[in-house]
Formats: C-alpha cells, sequence, structure tokens
C-alpha cells in the first residue's frame, strides 16, 4: 500500500484495449501533498493512466489506492478526486454556478454548504462577476478557471489534470500555468497533471514521471531528469531544442576513459560513469546545446575543439548555431548579441562531466 | 479619414448567373405543375373538368369537393370522408413520435457512452435492420402481434411504427451523442451523475436540433405510411392515406375527380407545413461553449 505519507498508489497496473497494451504493469506512489507530472509524447499512456486513477477507465489488472484506500473498482465520484479537462468540458446549458455546484448537487449537500463552496471557488480563482453567465459567454481562459473552479468545490485530496492548458494560447497559458502553482501552494492538494509540453512539466513539478509506450521512463525531480536522464528517450524529450547526440565508442588511453567519435576524443575523467566503463563499448554521447561554450569560455572548458558554423537559427532570447563534431551534427546556444554566422571557424568547449553516456545498444545511461 | 472599400467587383449577372436562375425556375415551374393541375381541378364541378384543359382556371370555383372530400366522401361502405382518416393519423403520430424518439435516444446514448460486451455488435445489427425490406417482416409480426391481443388495435400499430424506425433513430442519435465531446460525459461521472441523471441533466438539454430531424423524420414518415397502416391498423384505425386511398378507389358512378384532388391535397398537408414551420428549427450551436469555441 506504499508508505503512510502516500497520497496515491499506482500498482502493477495494466490496461489493454484489445490486442494493444496502452500501460504495462506499471507502478506510481505519489506523495501527499505532491504535485506529479505525466509526461510523454502522444499514445505514451499518460491520459489512460490519470484516467485510471479517475476511474474513468477500468484497469485490465492491478490496483489503485487513493489516501488509503483500494478504490480499483470504485465509480469515479466516490474516489476523492476532482478532475479538470483539456476542453473543459462545461455544461453548456447551465451557469457558471450551475456548473461549479452540478457535482454538490449530484451528492445532495444541503444549500448552504453549496453556497459556501462555490463563493469560495470562485473567490479563489476569480471568476465571482461570471457566476450568472453561460459557458458560452465565456472566453478560453475563463472557461478552463471555471473548470478548476469545479473541481474545487468538490473539496477533495487530489486533483487530477489532463492537459488543461493545451487549448489556450502562449499567453494565457503562461498566465493560468503561474496560477495553478499558485493554487497548489495554497491548497497543498495532491495533484497529477498529464502535459505533453516540456516546460509546464519542468515548471509546475515536484517530480516528472516520463512516460513512453506504456511505461514510466524516468520519475525525478525536474533538474534531476534534466541533468541526469536515464536513457537516450528521456534525454531527447527534455530539453529544448533538444540535446546533441554523437556516435561512437568509449576507449581507454592512459588508464582514463576516453570517448571517441570521428577525429574527436572526448576526456570522460570528470564523467561519473553508472557502472563500469568498458572499453570498446558502442556508445553515444549526449551534450546539452546550451552546455556547448564558445570563444574564450570554450578554451576554458576541459574539453574544447574547433568547429565551423553551418546553420545559424535566431530563437530572439539566444541564436542556435550548428557545428559539428568528429563528423557529426552539433548545435549550441550562442548569446544572440554576439552570435557567429555561417561559415565562421570558432572555438566550441564543454565540460564531459555534465554530459550523458548512452550505451548504443540499449540506449541505457552508462 | 478611413479608407474606402474599392477595387474590381465581380460582376453581379453574367451569363452563367442567368442560365443558373432560368434553370432554377424552370425547374420549380416542372415540380409546380402537378400540384397546380390539382388545386385547380379540385376547384372545377365535373362538368368543367371534362369540356376544359386541364389547366384552365375554374369558371365556377367552389369549396364543395374539399367539404365533401373531408366530411362525407365515401370509403367503401361508409360515407364520412377523410376526417375519421385523419384523426386516426394524428392519434397514431401522437403517440408513435414520441415512443420512437425517446427509445431511440437513449439506445443512442448508451450506444455512444455506456459500452459494454457486445454493444457494437448490437449496433451493427440494429442498422442492419434500416436495410431489410418491410414487407419481409409484415407476415411474423402479424403472427407476433396477434398472439399477444394487439393486431389491429391501435397499440399495436404504434408499437409497429416504434420498431421500424429504431434502426435509422437509433443511428442518427448515435452518431449526434458521438459528436458531443466524450469529456463532457467524463466531467458529469466526476459530478457523480449517473446513467439517467447524465441523460436527462447533461444530454437531453443539448440534443434540441437532432431532436428535431428526427420528429421531422418521424412526423413525415408515420404520416405518409401506407403498408402498416393497412395491415396493422385495424378498421377502426385506418390511417387518413388508407382512408385516402378508398375514397380514390371507390368507383360507383362517375369518378369524382374534383373530391380526390382535394382529398389528396388535404392528406399531404400535414407533412408540408411540418417542413415549412420546422425549417428555421434546423438550429445548430447548441453545444456552442461546451468545447473551445
Amino acid at each position: 500500500m506504499g508508505a503512510t505519507n502516500s497520497s496515491v498508489v499506482v500498482r502493477e497496473v495494466s490496461l489493454n484495449f484489445g490486442a494493444v497494451e496502452v500501460l504495462k504493469s506499471l507502478n506510481l506512489d505519489v506523495r501527499k501533498g505532491e504535485f506529479i507530472v505525466l509526461l510523454g509524447p502522444s499514445g505514451c499512456g499518460k491520459s489512460t493512466l490519470l484516467n485510471c486513477i479517475a476511474g474513468l477507465l477500468d484497469v485490465s489488472g492491478g490496483q489503485i489506492f487513493i489516501e488509503g484506500r483500494n478504490v480499483t473498482w470504485e465509480e469515479p465520484k466516490d474516489r476523492g478526486i476532482a478532475m479538470v479537462f483539456q476542453s473543459y468540458a462545461l455544461y453548456p446549458q447551465m451557469t457558471v454556478e450551475g456548473n461549479l455546484s452540478f457535482g454538490l448537487k449530484n451528492a445532495r449537500l444541503p444549500r448552504d454548504e453549496i453556497d459556501r463552496r462555490v463563493k469560495r471557488a470562485s473567490e479563489i480563482l476569480q471568476i465571482e462577476p461570471l457566476l450568472k453567465r453561460k459557458p458560452a459567454a465565456l472566453s478560453g481562459g475563463q472557461r478552463q478557471r471555471v473548470a478548476i473552479g469545479r473541481a474545487l468545490v468538490r473539496d477533495v485530496d487530489v486533483f487530477l489534470f489532463d492537459e488543461p492548458l493545451s487549448n489556450l494560447d502562449a499567453k494565457l497559458r503562461n498566465e493560468l500555468r503561474v496560477e495553478i502553482k499558485r493554487l497548489h501552494q495554497r491548497l497543498a492538494n495532491t495533484m497529477i497533471y498529464v502535459t505533453h509540453d516540456q516546460i509546464e512539466a519542468m515548471t509546475l513539478a515536484d517530480r516528472i514521471a516520463v512516460m513512453r509506450g506504456g511505461i514510466i521512463q524516468q520519475l525525478d525531480a525536474p533538474h534531476a531528469i534534466y541533468a541526469r536522464p536515464v536513457n537516450r528517450f528521456v534525454a531527447g524529450f527534455i530539453g529544448a531544442p533538444g540535446m546533441n547526440f554523437i556516435d561512437g565508442t568509449i576507449e581507454e588511453a592512459g588508464g582514463k576513459p576516453v570517448f571517441r567519435a570521428g577525429d574527436a576524443r572526448i576526456d570522460l575523467s570528470r564523467y561519473s560513469f553508472e557502472g563500469r566503463s568498458e572499453a570498446g563499448r558502442k556508445a553515444v554521447f549526449g551534450v546539452r546545446p546550451e552546455h556547448v561554450a564558445t570563444g574564450e569560455a570554450a578554451s576554458a572548458m576541459p574539453f574544447s575543439a574547433e568547429a565551423s558554423v553551418e546553420i545559424v537559427e535566431p530563437m530572439g532570447s539566444d541564436t542556435l548555431a550548428w557545428t559539428s563534431l568528429g563528423g557529426q551534427n552539433l548545435s549550441m546556444r550562442a548569446d544572440s548579441e554576439k552570435a557567429p554566422r555561417p561559415g565562421d571557424r570558432i572555438r566550441i568547449g564543454f565540460d564531459p562531466g555534465r554530459a550523458s553516456i548512452f550505451d548504443a545498444g540499449t540506449d541505457m545511461r552508462l | 479619414m478611413a479608407v474606402e472599400p474599392a477595387g474590381p467587383k465581380p460582376g453581379k449577372l453574367t451569363a452563367g448567373r442567368i442560365g443558373i436562375y432560368a434553370f432554377l425556375v424552370v425547374s420549380a415551374l416542372f415540380f409546380l405543375l402537378p400540384l397546380a393541375v390539382m388545386i385547380l381541378t379540385s376547384m372545377k364541378p365535373m362538368d368543367e373538368i371534362h369540356n376544359g384543359n386541364i389547366f384552365a382556371l375554374p369558371q365556377h370555383p367552389t369549396f364543395d369537393y374539399w367539404v365533401k372530400a373531408w366530411s362525407s366522401a365515401c370509403t367503401g361502405r361508409d360515407c364520412y370522408g377523410l376526417s375519421p382518416g385523419f384523426f386516426n393519423s394524428v392519434k397514431i403520430t401522437v403517440l408513435a413520435v414520441p415512443a420512437s424518439i425517446a427509445l431511440a435516444m437513449i439506445n443512442g446514448y448508451a450506444l455512444c457512452f455506456w459500452r459494454y460486451r457486445g454493444s457494437e455488435f448490437l449496433f451493427t445489427v440494429l442498422v442492419f435492420g434500416a436495410f431489410v425490406p418491410y414487407q419481409v417482416l409484415v407476415y411474423p409480426i402479424i403472427y407476433a402481434l396477434s398472439r399477444v391481443g394487439l393486431f389491429g388495435t391501435l397499440p399495436g400499430i404504434v408499437i409497429v411504427h416504434t420498431i421500424f424506425g429504431m434502426p435509422i433513430l437509433t443511428l442518427i442519435f448515435r452518431n449526434f451523442f458521438a459528436s458531443l465531446p466524450v469529456e463532457l460525459f467524463k466531467a458529469a461521472r466526476v459530478d457523480g451523475a449517473g446513467f439517467w441523471g447524465i441523460f436527462v441533466r447533461i444530454m437531453l438539454p443539448m440534443s434540441l436540433p437532432i431532436t428535431v430531424v428526427a420528429v421531422i423524420l418521424q412526423v413525415t414518415g408515420i404520416w405518409n405510411d401506407f403498408l402498416f397502416g393497412l395491415v396493422f391498423a385495424g378498421h377502426d384505425n385506418l390511417p387518413m392515406t388508407v382512408q385516402l386511398n378508398n375514397i380514390v378507389r371507390t368507383s360507383t358512378g362517375t369518378v369524382e375527380y374534383s373530391t380526390n384532388m382535394a382529398a389528396t391535397i388535404l392528406t399531404g398537408l400535414v407533412p408540408l407545413v411540418v417542413y415549412f414551420v420546422s425549417g428555421k428549427w434546423f438550429v445548430r450551436g447548441i453545444a456552442a461553449g461546451a468545447v473551445k469555441g
């Protein structure tokens, strides 16, 4: 049943749609008051897992516990959860007030208790002026606020968010993201949040569960997932622009491990291997564009080399410059003010201690 | 200073446009011609019909034949006109339309949102029913209804119409519900609403546009039905269409075209009115606001 401070425990949960295994014996232990983000590409099973926790999908195997109670076969309304959906899913024929109070009326709460909760939720979300309006008369941001309010009035321990910001434009998304974070700090409820947006995941989560193929690949704090991805998939999925991957082999030179790709030799003595580094192993060297330095800073790095700039992509805040290392593409983030130009010969450098190295066969971190 | 919209505009009346309008006008006339002949004929005495052109205007217009068609034309031995048939048709329609729509609505809702083992199969079978010729089923249903004592009764004909409306109506409602965001259903479940709660409180209020479509379909279908009415309604409940047939086919003396025309127009009036009145009720956008708008 997990530790006593567990809020949601998913144990060995499987889900099959016909012959397709959507969730494969999945385990997840969410602590009380924790903000967990389920992150992954579409089709990875993250929304499916959330629907299983909500009770909107029946699991094929395994058990689900919420606040210490086995809720595997309970109805959604009895699980002590509330849910916010991507399409808001407001009842169009009811006013905002009707939307907020619908669940409470179904639960046959007394009138004054319903009023109290609706009032509190609308105060927190600043939707009091909208209470008499219908959803059609609201903007996208207001609708999602109301949808969050509908979750809030349920007064439950666990909040489930299914890509709540994906239908909003970029500016509103940022605003509501901050608001959700503020809400979590204020309420201290357990929150499970599904998204494919890594910015949302990074900024909101206490811990991120990166999913692929119905399996949690890595469950860790955002900075740990960013700094020490367990496999090549996680490394490539987290971070924008994406991590550079350079194919090569691990060799030994003078008793020290070295990564060789083409004519480039990278000293790995600063890299901490998970296990033993075996010489001759085919491997992939991963370095993030923002960890590659240029100019004098590059020369000061443990590894540096000459490279020529091929393509430059200005991104506003900074510029992505494409060079090559060992005959393979390498992107780097450069200051927009001092960005190199195509054709420039520049010095690049990075700290191999901050890099990630994966087995070329298994894709697992070495 | 605001900039006025200016620049070359497409010509208003081109040769193509004139061609289209000409075609439309001719088509409209072509389809209106039979109706015009019917109305003209229904207002002419018999000698005018025999001696004149069918397009000629009535020289002594009269509504006597309309009155006769409604209240005193003979259908076989009875001479009460169409009026008993009209009221029979009203009874059948008023009972069968709500019954079939309510049932189909629940079917479509359940098949869309509450999938269970075999529900897809059931749906396939139901839709297949839409392709079975009615005549094939007439005898088995006569047998079944007479076994339960409903053959030739009002409940009998209502049941028959309800059953035969099921395939197409269920298909319509299921597809309508499938077009609604499934998250609405999920949200209602999290909010603790059950099968009937979600149906009545969430889905019904959103179903107005598709219900209007279903009502039109059923009213016209049931009103215009001849076969089932003839076979299943029984002598006391014969619908207007069957009565019309009896009036037209009753052959004592000369064929009274005027009365026949008036009776036919009267019978067709109800579906016509339904179409005219309900056109504007084909409302859309009831679901606006439920999802990103």
